[in-house]
């Protein structure tokens, strides 16, 4: 077994168990942790493949920035796992035979006999000076640049529909209107009272001032 | 390897949309709630000039650019026609309702600008990525308009049983979509089409792949039994937005079966006819039954929506152009027809009143004898009565398949289009025939009455001469 085998087996191995626990794990921290590990179990076999630069994007970004945030997320707010897990176990032997099902079918048609080493050979390794990253921007630039403006305006709508769907003006939010402070003179805040001086306080007087 | 500008001539009505999709979004900012309807007219605008640009880029052979991710041809031109034509329909039917009931705002318009372009993205697809990319921008502006009433429980329910089952949708598309692309190694509908047409022996790879996408389609267009959501989702909404929902994606969505199982695995026909056989037939009993059972007309068009995709079907199962071209006009003239049925149910409801109960339509007749025969004549197209459009689109969907020695099917489409003329002709008869509950005044503003008489006179006229439209369909498939 070549070292490159035994490292992908490792990595693949961290990876489902750690996908296991993601969904299985009752904290929803820890199964933002669990995920992370996933990520990064998954960045190994992407090295694997000579993909390094998505490898790297994936770390940097969905471990460094997306799943921070989303474990900010995660700890704010106060979520009821209880009613979640209602009827978990009703469902669950109906769900499981669909899974199994779908399992064994799926592993029948996507087998080795199919896409194993002899249908398909392994690609030569890319030589010492090829450029993944520059590969990959040729391919999302040019040849693949009509699906990625799509994904950009797919983007756009999705701020465009969060922010119709939670956004609520004036209606609840208190401000100050600087014009308005600005526009205050000292009349409409002052009032000059001439009262006569006193010269003994009484108890009652000061329960009603 | 560079992308020449010219490339990009084809595009040009989707850069169009989405130039003023974003123009629209920018300038509302600036409009008060006073001026929102220049919002309205610019989106109506945006219809109107998207319409020139497209006939003016029709190209009369296949143009297919940008390594193979878009297709600018025939079907594609007419198909986006009728999508602005509908559309603009659509915003005209809602204004006045979306008024009343404080939705008139300038996102409305912006996800329905971006929703258009979703379809034109699906119609012109040529790539399973840009089809797939092109179907979930539109969905995302659906959800979203789904649940832009956000006050209203009902809407936000709709709304989250639309995305849930949509996504899975989604996932199963693209689950079949990577089963194809691993079998063939192309995302290129073409090369796809190359590869099948080479392979010998029945692929285990191909056909999971082809039944996976089936499911995925199944579910976006809501044929039984992947049809849970549609009288939810129909119900749940503005009707403004079930009106949009039910018409101008069902367009789309003829255009991407017509990409994926037509262009693209029209060599895998014999893998993909009995699937369809079987999605058609429950679509056919299922919907007509079960709507008879509706009380409420938005549920009950809903059912018929699912009961029309069965018939959809049909044209895809003959498998031949012939078929084709019927499935296109009966999707036309579904989305004409459905158009008018929910801007009827518009008409009739006014600030904080739904007509959406059959018994709203008691005695239309005695209220207004124009438009109680307007209904008339929009019932009579979905059952199939002639001489409204609605016959001549079942006809040419019968015809294409008796062509293709499928007749017991179409008697069992017949046996429930005549289940189904029961719950249209219900409506009927009660406008007709019994006396009127509610009998306040219609109200309606002068466009939405104007354009709801033209809707139904055009479907009157276009079943007494459908000529033009089916020498339209038919000479796109060709």
């Amino acid at each position: 077994m070549s070292a490159e085998l035994i490292l992908f087996y490792l990595f693949s191995t961290i990876l489902v168990v750690a996908g296991f626990m993601v969904i299985t794990i009752r904290n929803p921290v820890k199964a933002a942790l669990f995920l992370v590990l996933a990520f990064i179990a998954c960045a190994g076999v992407w090295i694997l493949l000579e993909a390094e630069f998505l490898a790297i994007t994936l770390v940097l970004v969905y471990v460094g920035a997306v799943m921070v945030l989303f474990l900010f997320v995660v700890m704010m707010l106060d979520i009821n796992l209880a009613p979640l897990k209602e009827g978990f176990t009703r469902y669950l032997p109906l769900g499981a035979i669909i899974a199994l099902v779908i399992v064994i079918e799926i592993s029948i048609v996507v087998g080795p006999e199919r896409f194993g080493l002899e249908q398909i050979p392994a690609p030569e390794p890319a030589a010492a000076d090829f450029s993944n990253t520059k590969e990959l921007g040729r391919l999302l630039y040019v040849q693949y640049v009509y699906p990625f403006e799509l994904a950009a305006v797919i983007l756009l709508v999705a701020i465009v529909a969060a922010i119709a769907l939670t956004l609520r003006p004036k209606r609840h939010t208190k401000f100050i209107k600087i014009e308005d402070q600005l526009d205050v003179r000292r009349n409409d805040r002052v009032r000059m009272v001439n009262m006569p001086a006193e010269k003994k306080k009484s108890p009652r007087r000061q329960k009603q001032g | 390897m560079t992308v020449a500008l010219s490339e990009f001539a084809p595009l040009l009505p989707e850069i169009f949309i989405l130039t003023m999709a974003c123009a629209v979004l920018i300038i509302d900012l600036y409009l008060t709630d006073k001026n929102r309807h220049i919002s309205y007219l610019l989106a109506l605008a945006t219809m109107a000039g998207a319409g020139i640009v497209t006939y003016i880029v029709m190209p009369t052979t296949p143009e297919i650019v940008l390594a193979g991710t878009f297709i600018s041809d025939q079907m594609s031109a007419v198909l986006k026609m009728f999508v602005y034509l509908i559309t603009a329909g659509v915003l005209v039917y809602s204004r006045q309702y979306l008024v009343e009931r404080d939705l008139f705002k300038g996102e409305f318009y912006v996800l329905v600008l971006f929703a258009v372009l979703g379809m034109m993205v699906m119609i012109s697809g040529h790539n399973m990525l840009s089809i797939y990319l092109g179907l979930e921008l539109l969905s995302l502006c659906l959800y979203a308009l789904v649940a832009l009433q956000r006050d209203s429980s009902t809407a936000v329910e709709a709304a989250m049983k639309y995305f849930v089952l949509g996504a899975l949708a989604s996932g199963m598309l693209l689950y079949g979509m990577s089963m194809i692309y691993g079998a063939s190694g192309s995302l290129d509908l073409m090369e796809i089409a190359e590869h099948i047409k080479g392979v010998q022996e029945k692929d285990l790879v191909l056909l999971l792949g082809v039944v996976f996408i089936i499911v995925g389609l199944a579910f976006k267009l809501g044929a039984v039994p992947f049809h849970m959501w549609v009288p939810d989702v129909y119900h749940g909404a503005p009707t403004a937005i079930t009106l949009f929902i039910s018409t101008a994606p069902k367009i789309a969505g003829f255009a991407i079966i017509i990409r994926l199982m037509a262009d693209g695995m029209g060599d895998l026909q014999h893998y993909w006819q009995d699937f369809l056989i079987v999605i058609a037939v429950l679509s056919l009993i299922i919907g007509n039954i079960i709507a008879i059972a509706q009380t409420n007309l938005k549920r009950m068009l809903a059912y018929s929506t699912i009961a029309h995709m069965g018939f959809l079907l049909l044209g895809i199962i003959a498998g031949t152009a012939e078929g084709y071209s019927a499935a296109m006009f009966y999707t036309i003239a579904y989305a004409i027809m459905g158009l008018g049925a929910f801007g009827m149910i518009i008409l009739l409801s006014r600030a904080g009143f739904e007509a959406d109960r059959l018994e709203d339509f008691k005695g239309l007749n005695d209220r207004s004898p124009w438009y109680a025969f307007i209904m008339l004549i929009i019932m009579f197209s979905m059952a199939g009565v002639p001489p409204a459009l609605g016959f001549w689109a079942k006809l040419a969907v019968l015809e294409s398949v008796v062509n293709v020695g499928l007749t017991w099917l179409a008697i069992i489409a017949v046996v429930m289009s005549i289940v189904g003329a029961f719950y249209y002709i219900r409506l009927i008869k009660l406008m007709y025939f019994d006396k009127a509950e509610d009998t306040a005044l219609i109200e309606g503003t002068l466009d939405l009455k104007a354009i709801l008489s033209a809707n139904g006179i055009a479907i009157l006229a276009l079943g007494i001469f459908p000529g033009a439209l089916l020498a339209i369909c038919t000479n796109v498939m060709l």
